[in-house]
């Protein structure tokens, strides 16, 4: 179990999401980069929905309130244990009394910690993760003590081992995202959708678990931004009036009023979610549903610790 | 109109308009489809004039769910018949949480009782849920009660306030920030995610208000209970033989 020294930005628990909802407005949730979410917990033979604890915006710190195993996955931040530092996509062997301090480095936004056993933390309507705007569950605080449940195998065994470097995926500041496009390509001019695929996008200011708000070269409607409203998911690609592209992420309303130019192949939502506000350069690329649901197959088939299953 | 949205969503396009023929189409063929759900099909969200199914990526192909959709859809347009579950909904107009009544009423040349009696004498259909958990969107108010949005939405609506919008009536189900005309309150609680029934009210549900006296008590009188007066449901002709007898 672990005590939350100090914490910044948005920490909270993040299993594999709230689906079944969604027709009363309950938005999935669930991590933002749900590929290192599932290699932090395969790490330590946890269930692949276990709780995780997901760091954004900020940094965090921990004392073990006994010897326990941790893994932490993701983007952006680096573990320092004392004198030493190192990075992430490992589990380690903490023992009673001692600090880890998850610390924000650059490259990412969201990194993923899993404690070996899975932290206990109350299931509300199906799921452990939390969404803060509809107040289920809340965020981590610095005082709170985070209990966790019984490791699958002797903890020697979970510590020290790493998830290998050739099956990371290929995070970067400068991505090509694939995406399929409409379901409303009709709302734009013909130039507004050569915009969106021919130039650079970044990641502004605005951004948090629920959607992330792009900058660039403004792309045009054929006939205003007013939709009538309907269903959305993580990975729409949004057009409000202004022309700025905003990506709806892991809290998205369920619903949205904005045409949808295109959608994020669920295959590279890790990638955009690693991007980082002011430095990166995002290009999207046009794929149809049949290489992205083969993509999505492939990259759960060829990482280690990552069964089919695991992804749902 | 059948079009991906991404790889493990299809958005079914019924139309393109607001009006309650249209979503009562929307809300039989989400009925259809549930009751005839095939592997794969995780969840549907129904809006206004749009259907949109989440499929499981790794199970189905969008040409499989497609065809099942396309299936279903000759049932819907032959026999499918859907009851709407009815309830009523009791409301305290002109208490403390209704801002709004007054301006409402001035602002369309009538007086606040006849803002209570045209916004409580019809059934609105709930089009869809949305924006917070437990958020019925419902319609079509009387045209003599249609006015835009705020200009600034207000930071904080209390839970359970009764308000209107354009073409619209909804209730707030948590506090929230709200930019609608606030008219009334309810004492039912929308949400309860502790409850094994969280959401007070479904998409397609038929709504209707209920004014209470304004010193009528809101703690412990059955009349406040929301009243289910038909659970509703669906079905098809047990045989397509019959249709040519």
């Amino acid at each position: 179990m672990l005590e939350v020294m100090d914490v910044s930005g948005l920490v909270t628990f993040q299993d594999c999401g709230r689906p079944g909802w969604q027709s009363y407005g309950v938005p999935v949730s669930g991590p933002m980069d749900w590929f290192a979410h599932r290699v932090a917990n395969s790490l330590i033979n946890n269930p692949s929905d276990a709780p995780v604890i997901e760091i954004g915006l900020g940094e965090a710190i921990f004392r073990a309130k006994r010897d326990c195993v941790l893994a932490v996955a993701g983007a952006g931040f680096e573990v320092a244990n004392y004198i030493w530092t190192f990075p992430l996509w490992t589990s380690f062997y903490v023992r009673a009394g001692w600090h880890v301090q998850v610390k924000k480095i650059s490259g990412g936004n969201w990194a993923y910690l899993a404690i070996a056993g899975g932290f206990e933390t109350p299931s509300i309507l199906g799921s452990r993760s939390t969404y803060l705007r509809g107040g289920l569950g809340s965020a981590i605080r610095t005082g709170d003590i985070l209990e966790a449940g019984k490791p699958a195998n002797e903890l020697s065994k979970l510590a020290a081992r790493n998830f290998p470097v050739e099956k990371y995926l290929n995070y970067s500041q400068s991505p090509v995202i694939e995406v399929i496009p409409g379901p409303q390509t009709d709302r734009f001019t013909e130039d507004g959708i050569q915009t969106f695929y021919r130039n650079e996008y970044t990641l502004s200011n605005s951004f948090d678990r629920m959607g992330y708000r792009l900058d660039g070269k403004p792309i045009s409607h054929l006939a205003g931004a007013d939709l009538i409203s309907e269903g959305m998911t993580m990975g729409s690609v949004q057009i409000p009036a202004n022309g700025q592209p905003i990506v709806m992420m892991a809290d998205a309303p369920t619903t949205g009023g904005y045409p949808k130019i295109a959608n994020v192949i669920r295959a590279d939502l890790p990638l955009l979610a690693q991007c980082e506000a002011g430095v990166s350069k995002i290009r999207f690329r046009e794929t149809t549903v049949e290489k992205a649901q083969e993509k999505l197959r492939k990259t759960i088939r060829s990482r280690s610790g990552l069964q089919p299953d695991d992804f749902r | 109109m059948l079009k991906p949205l991404g790889d493990s969503a299809l958005l079914i396009q019924l139309g393109d308009e607001i009006n309650s023929a249209l979503n009562e189409r929307v809300h039989a063929l989400n009925m259809l489809l549930q009751s005839n759900a095939i592997t794969g099909i995780l969840e549907t969200i129904p809006a206004y004039s749009t259907l949109l199914i989440h499929y499981d990526p790794l199970t189905l192909t969008f040409d499989q769910v497609t065809d099942w959709v396309r299936d279903k859809m000759t049932q819907l347009d032959d026999a499918f018949h859907r009851t709407p579950r009815r309830l009523e909904v009791p409301v305290r107009y002109g208490s403390a949480s209704s801002l709004d009544l007054e301006a409402v009423a001035t602002s369309r040349g009538i007086s606040p009782a006849d803002v209570i009696r045209i916004h409580s004498e019809r059934e609105y259909i709930v089009y869809m849920m949305g924006f917070t958990p437990g958020f019925p969107y419902m319609g079509r108010l009387d045209e003599r009660l249609v006015m835009p949005r705020l200009q600034t939405p207000r930071t904080l609506v209390r839970a359970g306030t009764v308000a209107i919008a354009a073409s619209q009536t909804g209730i707030y189900p948590l506090d929230s920030p709200g930019g609608w005309h606030l008219i009334g309150w309810t004492p039912l609680k929308l949400f309860d995610p502790t409850s094994n029934t969280p959401f007070l009210f479904s998409a397609g549900d038929v709504v209707k208000f209920i004014p209470l006296e304004p010193l009528e008590p809101l703690e412990s009188d059955s009349s406040l209970a929301l009243r289910v007066l038909s659970e509703g449901g669906s079905k098809l002709p047990d045989s397509r033989i019959n249709d040519h007898a």
